[in-house]
């Protein structure tokens, strides 16, 4: 029993229609840590993004180292490092929390070289404007460049959330209990664990499946104000 | 419609001291020198156009004035102002406050047009003026309405640039350049971007600018007659220097210099 | 030195990552053309078979198929040990991803090369092995190197169906020494040096089927 659910080992289907209200629940935390790393992910991408481009080497060139190592090491081995060493540093978060920072922490690398694209690609008759027009770098950024990127950008970005989406299990090794936490769970107290890691192969690729396409849909409505999309 | 425009200090007062002054001003990209020891001045109001061949350095000019271009040695001053700062750094050592300082004088229109494509006619023109100068979005807009009508494109304010013909867009460059009430409006190339049959609404917006106010104008061109038109002084580039100027009338009908000779024969067959 | 003393048992890990990493991109490469060729130019059954292959390994969770195949091919009779288990999961995964990258570069090679082909009556092989693939293979490299990378960081999943590689290690000495910072320190920088390492082999294989397929660096600009 489990979140006041018992489960039915009759056959496979009562079984799996058993344990899906529990994995519904796993499902939320899974969602949940999804949109929290992925905000991280996106804020932290766009600082490191700039700073990228700061006119200041060693920043520019620190940053780029930074985003280097996060980019080239793996996610698990990243979370064992934050899930371990921040408390020996007396620095104690919640699994879940440590786990959506390490997820936004992965992702601002891949985040940030969307952003550089997407800044890359704003034509530089488009800097020169703004010089013309005397505007500083910060109001360039806010009122020229940002907005013109940001369409552009949405699909990839899109895409990264997915793929974020799909390794939130990694956090049920810090004790995190989303769907794939929850299914090992059943599986070790009924001793049958293929029924319950399908139904969670099976959700994931449901929601994936939406995802696709709703990310497919809002690339359809967006070319929006005259920016052309290529 | 001259309240549109920034007040200009009468001519008699300024004759004196030129609005734009090159001195010795050297420019090199890499091993390619672009500017030779240039020397150049621009007398407040004058209208001065620099023709040429291509990639003889008269964008460059503009450029430079324009804070876009950095350059290696001698003296720019603009309205008195000098470009480099005594203790400045980077390329254009100077601080991005003198920078600020020296670009609030001038405006320009680029061969490209270079509209902002997500903003609308209104917003290209408004933007900057309430962004840099600190007007109210009512008074801006109440400005950009009136350099519209100038333009003859008060209609299309609601629009996205990529909605416009080339030669429209480029009308509304020049508002948003003017919007800004700069001393120096610099054109580089303004119709070189053009379809043919679009660049004489173009150049009638600028000849009207140039007749009726006096803010001082520096152009590039390859439209010769237009050239001999609108301009007080015309200058021919070639390789990095000035190799003759003169009133349109002299440069035109009997340039001194060889070069200028084969030059407009060139251009005008 | 403290660190000093973990490097022999980490360098054992960072081996069995290599071996594992290796054999899942070439086994991955290998199910990534067959797959991606099969989407463009199989029949509807081939090219159906291989959509839902794709589909079904991109849009589950490997470590959801990793602990599936774990428990999974015992019960078919197939008792592979772990490090079987973990090379299959990832080649599955990896070639699935890899497949979109194959179709997507086929489907550039720009129409005319095909209808200049078939104008010359060259047959399907022969104009996918002669015409198509040379071009293709040339814009599949950059993906592939991000792909080779990703492999060697999902490759350290495997820890977690109790293979000794890097990340196994690294979690043993942790729970032994309690030496957080350093193990996890050490780690990092040594998937860090792998991943640097076959980036540049990427770029040299890279380099080589530019030569190969005798194009200029800049062909497709």
């Amino acid at each position: 029993m489990m979140y006041g659910y018992t489960w039915d080992l009759t056959t496979p289907l009562t079984y799996a229609a058993s344990i899906l209200p529990i994995l519904l629940i796993g499902l939320t935390v899974t969602l949940q840590a999804a949109a929290a790393g992925f905000a991280l992910a996106l804020v932290l991408g766009l600082a490191f993004a700039l700073l990228r481009r700061s006119r200041i080497k060693a920043v520019a060139l620190t940053t780029a180292f930074v985003v280097e190592f996060l980019r080239d090491t793996p996610l698990l081995v990243q979370l064992f490092f934050l899930y371990y060493v921040l408390p020996d540093y007396g620095i104690t978060l919640p699994a879940f929390l440590t786990g959506v920072i390490a997820l936004g922490l992965q992702y601002s690398a891949y985040t940030s070289e969307v952003y550089r694209g997407g800044i890359e690609a704003i034509p530089r008759g488009q800097w020169e404007a703004a010089t013309a027009l005397n505007m500083t770098r910060w109001q360039t950024y806010r009122d020229i460049v940002i907005p013109q990127m940001v369409p552009r950008i949405v699909p990839t970005m899109g895409n990264y959330l997915v793929a974020m989406l799909k390794e939130t299990p990694v956090l049920s090794v810090v004790t995190v209990l989303e769907m794939l936490g929850l299914a090992n769970m059943i599986g070790e107290r009924t001793f049958e664990y293929l029924v319950p890691l399908s139904m969670v192969g099976i959700i994931f690729l449901l929601l994936t499946l939406i995802c696709s396409a709703g990310i497919h849909r809002l690339e359809k409505v967006l070319p929006k104000a005259g920016i052309p999309l290529r | 419609m001259n309240k549109v425009l920034a007040q200009q200090p009468d001519a008699a007062s300024a004759a004196a001291a030129p609005v734009i002054e090159f001195r010795g001003v050297t420019k090199r990209f890499g091993a390619l020198t672009v500017l030779d020891d240039f020397n150049f001045s621009v007398a407040p109001g004058e209208k001065v156009t620099l023709i040429g061949p291509s990639g003889s350095g008269k964008s460059t000019v503009l450029r430079i004035l324009m804070t876009l271009e950095p350059f290696q040695e001698g003296q720019l001053t603009l309205a008195g102002i000098p470009y480099h700062e005594p203790n400045g750094k980077g390329p254009f050592r100077a601080s991005d406050r003198h920078l600020h300082q020296i670009r609030s004088h001038v405006g320009m229109v680029f061969q490209s047009f270079n509209l902002f494509p997500h903003m609308s006619v209104l917003r290209n023109v408004t933007e900057a003026p309430v962004a840099v100068l600190g007007l109210s979005r009512a008074e801006a807009e109440c400005r950009a309405i009136d350099l519209l009508r100038m333009v003859g494109l008060a209609d299309k304010k609601d629009q996205y640039p990529a909605q416009l013909s080339g030669g429209q867009q480029q009308r509304v460059a020049i508002a948003r350049a003017l919007a800004m009430r700069p001393r120096v409006l610099l054109f580089d190339e303004p119709t070189s971007a053009l379809d043919p049959q679009l660049v004489g609404e173009v150049l009638g917006v600028i000849r009207n600018l140039a007749s009726e106010h006096d803010l001082t104008m520096l152009l590039v061109t390859h439209e010769m007659r237009f050239a001999r038109e609108v301009s007080d002084r015309v200058c021919f580039f070639d390789k990095g220097r000035i190799v003759e100027e003169g009133e349109p009338e002299r440069i035109f009908t009997a340039p001194a210099e060889p070069r200028t000779r084969e030059f407009l024969q060139s251009v005008l067959g | 030195m403290d660190w000093l003393t973990y490097l022999p048992s980490l360098a054992q890990g960072a081996l069995v990552t290599a071996w594992i990493t290796l054999a899942s991109i070439a086994i991955g490469a290998a199910l990534a053309f067959a797959a991606g060729i099969a989407r463009v130019e199989g029949g509807r059954a081939v090219s159906t078979l291989a959509l839902c292959y794709t589909e079904v390994f991109r849009g589950t969770s490997l470590l959801v198929q990793l602990f599936w195949l774990y428990y999974a091919l015992p019960l078919v009779g197939l008792s592979f040990d772990p490090v079987t288990t973990g090379i299959v999961g990832l080649s599955l995964h990896v070639g699935a991803y890899g497949s979109e990258i194959v179709r997507g570069a086929l489907n550039a090679v720009p129409v005319a090369q095909r209808e200049a082909a078939r104008a010359l009556n060259f047959g399907r092989v022969h104009t996918l092995m002669r015409i198509c693939l040379p071009q293709a293979i040339v814009e599949m490299m950059p993906a592939f190197g991000n792909l080779a990378i990703e492999t060697l960081k999902l490759s350290s999943l495997v820890s977690l169906i109790s293979i000794a590689d890097l990340t196994f290690r690294a979690q043993s000495i942790r729970n032994i020494t309690l030496d957080s910072a350093t193990v996890y320190t050490l780690t990092l920088v040594g998937y860090f040096l792998m991943s640097l390492v076959l980036m540049l082999a990427m770029r040299l294989i890279e380099r080589m089927v530019r030569r190969g397929a005798a194009f200029p660096r800049a062909a497709h600009a």
